[in-house]
This record gives structure tokens, C-alpha cells and sequence, in this order.
């Protein structure tokens, strides 16, 4: 079985986000980059089954500019085997990635494709879906454990819904997301470290993939959230509840 | 960076969390991928140890000692002793000591007193001797131990394995240092103790050489530990004085500390250039790499110490408090100046050098 795991480059979730002056995003020149963690439980549990001899390859995929080779470098430092940039500098949305992931699926065939059920940079959580349903697979979203049975051609999924623990078995080929529990990612050992830097990353153009990158949407302005205010004192508990429904309107 | 202040107050030497590190590839950075080593370059090991002891000083000098132990293993030792021995010390399942240091033999190493001799009718050695200061001292599983087998001097000292269970291997009580709290230091004492011949590491008579070529090494790796650990003590300053205000501004805004932190830096990054200019001359085995060392070692750990207390001086009165963690650090820098050759020898060593390239 040949596992294809999609990565996406974001701001490390330790850095304290600044939004440019102009509102038109937050601010990334010098700020540390990292793989998106979803993205590396993903990877980890695609890592777990070639161990336990589910699958024979584990592909890493990343879309951008040049400095996705760092994120692809580290998910091969992790022990993936290969993998491919999709080399571009447009910005990408959920729809065009789930249409660039659908070329890569047609030449390179995965039976099981695995990503991070969200980016921590825009929580779109639409990828994983939105791929799925471009190629008519099954889907696990929002992973918490992913079980396999030897030469079996299903995967069994269990997921964090609302209501508690579902449990789905997919036909495969699937598209599985992964969510926090799934799996404690590995740290890259020093030997694979330094092994990664010859495994080869394979490059390919939008163009190449029949995809045509279409601005589907339109960032209008990115604002901080509000600063906490200081609190005020009531009188009474009427005053409480007159402020509670009108101002904060939360009954 | 979490337990480091934990470990030095309670003297708890992190064995499981030293496991762990190995298992990623750092308990044998410069031993082969044969034996379970990660098969780096001294440039690689500056970079990589600098970064552990930003976090936490002590425990990574630690480490770079038994990583000295294993790259002498691996340099030196027959290629039945790097299968024999090294992969239980590149994983770390067995801890490592480097001993040389003598009660009466410091930086005249050469005096050393530890013998080695042969009975007839047997290749075993017998070891009798005292080591003191061994860092990784009654915890470590494996010493290597200089020990004079022939003529007074240099010439006539050999380097040997030995195993922890020895019989005739003894331990002193646990030194209380002044810093290096998380790493065990005692004295080792060998009574009678019986070393077969395949634990001889090199030839009769090379463990002097064997000895200065690790400590090449080490002295680096040392230096490293003092960049890190400065790094570490530069930054906390520069936010501590970011917040303190006095006098209606915050102190950062006087020019005395904003001076003070310039230089606080220079000389960081001075040391941390010396000493990859060092590295750079040892993986690449230039004549003048020893003379390096020395010199990387004696700047970095005589200005990174100073940096540490500059720090401390930044912080005010809060900085003489356990709670801040600068203290610490420059009671584990402090030591620096003084072992795997104090700074004095480490002028002798360049002296030696510039004084040979002249004749």
C-alpha cells in the first residue's frame, strides 16, 4: 500500500502572532516556521502502518514556494520515504490544494491519503473533505485512532465527534484527517536528520497537474481579537442580567 | 530546559532523559553508523551542543564527556573494540568516564602515578592508582583510564577500558560542587585491578597521545557548552531588562545596559566563531587544530563566563536568587576556565604551537 501524507508549512505555534499594520494578514518575514502539527500526527500514524507492515511507502506532499522543501526535509527526516513539492507561489486556499491533491493521486495512485484534519493557520478544516468528495473516496475525519488488519483492503477509523467516539470502517482507497489524540509525534533522530538531506524531493508544477489556480476567495481584512476589557461592577441583579442579554447577549 | 533547575537542586543526575537522547542519535555523534552513531562532524556537534546547553550546561557537558569516550573508541580503538565496545555507549545503555586527572597529577598530566603493570605468565594488567574529579564518577559504567605501563612521562602511558564491576574498583564520596550538580563527580579508585588485554585501547604508550587527541576535542565541545549556556544568559538579561523599570523607564532604555548588552553579545558570538573556526580545523585534521582548540576553549570559556556574570549583574538583586536561572549559570560556567586544561595550560598549549611554527 503506498500512503500519500499532505503537509502544509505554517507558523510554529509557540510565536506570538502579530497582524501587519495594513490588516492584510499577520506578519511571517523572520517569524520561525514549522510543520503544521496535525500535519505531523498525520505523518506519524502514516509512519506507524509502513512499521507495522500495512504499507510499503509513505509519500510527503507539500504546496508553495521554495522554503516548502524545509517542511518536506523534516517530514523525510521523520522517515517518510520520498517526497514531492507542488512548486508555486500563488496563494492557496482549501479548494485549489484539494484539486492539486487530486492530480498528484492520479499519477502517483496512494491507497490511502492522510493529512491534518486542519491547518492551525486558518482552521479551514475543508481540505480533507473537499478531496474526498472531488475523488469519490471514503472519508475519516478528526482521527483518534486508525486501525488496520493485515491484507485487508479497509481501514477501521474511530472519530472525536461531538457526541463522543464514532467509529467508521472505509473502503479503501480513503482519505483519513487526523486529529490531536491520534498519536505523540516522533522527534527526527540525528542519523535521519542527516540521512533526509539525500532522500529525494521531486518537483511538479500546478500546470503539470492540469490545475489552474483560481482565486476562490478573498481575505477582506485580518484584525486581533479584541482586547479583554476591564470588568465593571453592577449594582444589582437585575443590572447583571439587563447587561448579560443586552451587552454580551449570551442568554 | 524544564528539569534543569530541578536536577541542580536535587543533585539528580538524568540518566533516563540521557537514554532518551541517545536513542535520537546523540549519545555517539562522531562514531560510525556501524555501531550506532550518527556519523557527524565536530562543526556539527558545535552547533548541536551549543543549542542542549542553552538549555541546561551541566547535563550536556556531561554528555559531550562520554561522547569524547565513545569518538576515542572510535578513533583509536581495533576494529574488534569499536564492535565490542561501542554500541552500548553510542545508545547510551552504558555511560562513560574519561579519567586522567590525578590527586597529584592535574595539569601535569604526564606525572600521572596510576600504574599498569604485567605479571608474568599472564597478558593481563593490573591497575593501581586513585583518579580524582572524574565527572560521571560511581554512576558511569565505563572508565577509561590512563595509566603509566612503562618509563616516567608521556612515552610511557597507556589507555584502558574499564568495566565498572571490576573487582578492585572503588569510588570516592560524591563531590559537592559548585556547579555541574546534575552530573556526578568522585575520585576512582583502582586497587588491584585486573584489565585483560583487549581492553587496551591503542598501543602500549600511546595513552598520553590518545588522551591530547581527545581532549582536542573536548576542549571544543566545552567551549561549546560556554556559548550555549551564554546565549541562554544574554537573552534573559536582555528580557529582564526589557521589563525592569527604574528612574521612569524601563532600564533598557539607558544606553549603560544597552552598551553592555552589545558587548554582552560580541563576545558571545566571537567565542561561538572561535570555536566552529576550531571544529572546522579538526574535522579537516589541520596541524594547527590542537593550537585551535586551546585557543577556542580558553576565549570562550574566559568570556562566556564573564558574560554569565554579567548577566547576573543585569538582573539586579533578583539575579542572586535561585529563582532566576542566571545563577546557575554561572556556577556551571564557572568551571569551564578550569577542566580539560585549565586556561593557564591552554596558553602553554598555543605558546608551544606559535613557538615550533617559528623554528
Amino acid at each position: 500500500m503506498k500512503i500519500m501524507v499532505a503537509v502544509k508549512r505554517v507558523i510554529d505555534y509557540a510565536v506570538k502572532i502579530r497582524v501587519k499594520a495594513d490588516k492584510s494578514g499577520v506578519e511571517t518575514t523572520n517569524v520561525k516556521m514549522a510543520m503544521n502539527p496535525f500535519c505531523e500526527i498525520a505523518l506519524e500514524e502514516a509512519l506507524r502502518l509502513r512499521e507495522a507492515g500495512h504499507a510499503k511507502e509513505v509519500v510527503v506532499v507539500s504546496m508553495g514556494g521554495p522554503q516548502c522543501a524545509e517542511t518536506l526535509r523534516t517530514g523525510l527526516a521523520m522517515g517518510a520515504d520520498r517526497a514531492i513539492h507542488v512548486s508555486t507561489t500563488e496563494l492557496l486556499h482549501p479548494l485549489t490544494v484539494a484539486k492539486l491533491l487530486r492530480g498528484l493521486a492520479e499519477s502517483e495512485k496512494p491507497n490511502m491519503l492522510l493529512l491534518g484534519k486542519q491547518a492551525i493557520d486558518d482552521d479551514a478544516n475543508q481540505t480533507g473533505q473537499m478531496i474526498a468528495g472531488l475523488l469519490h473516496w471514503p472519508q475519516g475525519t478528526f482521527a483518534s485512532k486508525v486501525a488496520m488488519e493485515k491484507g485487508s483492503d479497509s481501514v477501521v477509523v474511530e472519530r472525536e465527534v461531538d457526541g463522543g467516539l464514532e467509529s467508521l470502517k472505509l473502503q479503501l482507497p480513503a482519505v483519513i484527517t487526523a486529529d490531536l489524540r491520534l498519536n505523540q509525534p516522533r522527534y527526527a533522530t540525528l542519523p535521519n536528520i542527516m540521512k533526509a538531506k539525500k532522500k529525494p524531493i521531486s518537483q511538479v508544477t500546478p500546470e503539470q497537474l492540469g490545475v489552474k489556480i483560481s482565486r476562490d476567495l478573498e481575505i477582506v481584512e485580518v484584525i486581533e481579537p479584541p482586547k479583554r476589557k476591564a470588568g465593571v461592577m453592577v449594582a444589582s441583579v437585575d443590572e447583571l442580567l439587563d447587561k448579560l442579554k443586552n451587552e454580551a447577549r449570551v442568554i | 530546559m524544564p528539569f534543569a533547575a530541578q536536577w541542580d537542586e536535587q543533585k539528580h543526575f538524568p540518566v533516563e532523559v540521557l537514554r532518551k537522547a541517545a536513542g535520537l542519535g546523540f549519545g555517539g555523534l562522531y562514531c560510525g553508523h556501524d555501531v550506532g552513531g550518527s556519523g557527524l562532524s565536530r562543526a556539527d556537534g558545535a552547533v548541536i551542543f551549543e543549542a542542549l546547553a542553552y538549555a541546561d550546561v551541566s547535563t550536556t557537558a556531561y554528555l559531550t564527556i562520554h561522547n569524547m569516550c565513545a569518538s576515542l573508541i572510535e578513533r583509536y580503538g581495533t576494529e574488534d573494540q569499536r564492535q565490542d565496545f561501542l554500541r552500548e555507549l553510542t545508545s547510551m545503555d552504558l555511560l562513560a568516564s574519561y579519567c586522567l586527572t590525578e590527586p597529584n597529577s592535574g595539569s601535569d598530566a604526564a606525572s600521572l602515578q596510576t600504574t599498569a603493570r604485567r605479571q608474568a605468565g599472564s597478558t593481563d594488567y593490573i591497575l593501581n592508582g586513585e583518579k580524582a574529579f572524574i565527572s560521571g564518577g560511581g554512576a558511569a559504567d565505563v572508565y577509561l583510564v590512563m595509566a603509566r605501563t612503562g618509563e616516567a612521562g608521556p612515552k610511557g602511558i597507556s589507555c584502558f577500558y574499564v568495566d565498572k564491576d571490576s573487582k578492585g574498583l572503588s569510588f570516592g564520596r560524591q563531590e559537592d560542587k559548585l556547579g555541574w550538580r546534575s552530573q556526578p563527580t568522585s575520585s576512582v579508585i583502582l586497587d588491584d585491578v585486573r584489565v585483560p588485554e583487549r581492553c587496551l585501547i591503542g598501543k602500549e604508550g600511546e595513552g598520553f597521545t590518545i588522551a591530547m587527541s581527545a581532549l582536542d576535542g573536548g576542549r571544543i565541545n566545552i567551549a561549546t557548552c560556554s556559548v550555549g549556556g551564554a546565549q541562554f544568559c544574554v537573552d534573559a538579561a536582555q528580557g529582564y531588562v526589557s521589563t525592569r523599570k527604574q528612574f521612569g523607564k524601563a532600564i533598557i532604555d539607558f544606553q549603560n545596559t544597552q552598551f553592555k548588552l552589545a558587548d554582552m553579545l560580541t563576545k558571545v558570538q566571537a567565542s561561538r566563531c572561535l570555536v566552529l573556526n576550531a571544529a572546522t580545523a579538526l574535522d579537516s585534521k589541520a596541524p594547527w587544530a590542537s593550537a585551535s582548540a586551546a585557543m577556542a576553549k580558553r576565549f570562550a570559556t574566559d568570556e562566556c563566563y564573564n558574560v554569565a556574570n554579567d548577566a547576573l549583574q543585569l538582573h539586579g538583586g533578583y539575579g542572586y536568587l535561585k529563582d532566576y536561572a542566571v545563577e546557575r549559570y554561572v556556577r556551571d560556567l564557572r568551571v569551564h576556565t578550569i577542566l580539560e586544561g585549565t586556561n593557564e595550560i591552554m596558553r602553554v598549549v598555543m605558546a608551544r604551537h606559535m613557538i615550533k611554527s617559528q623554528a
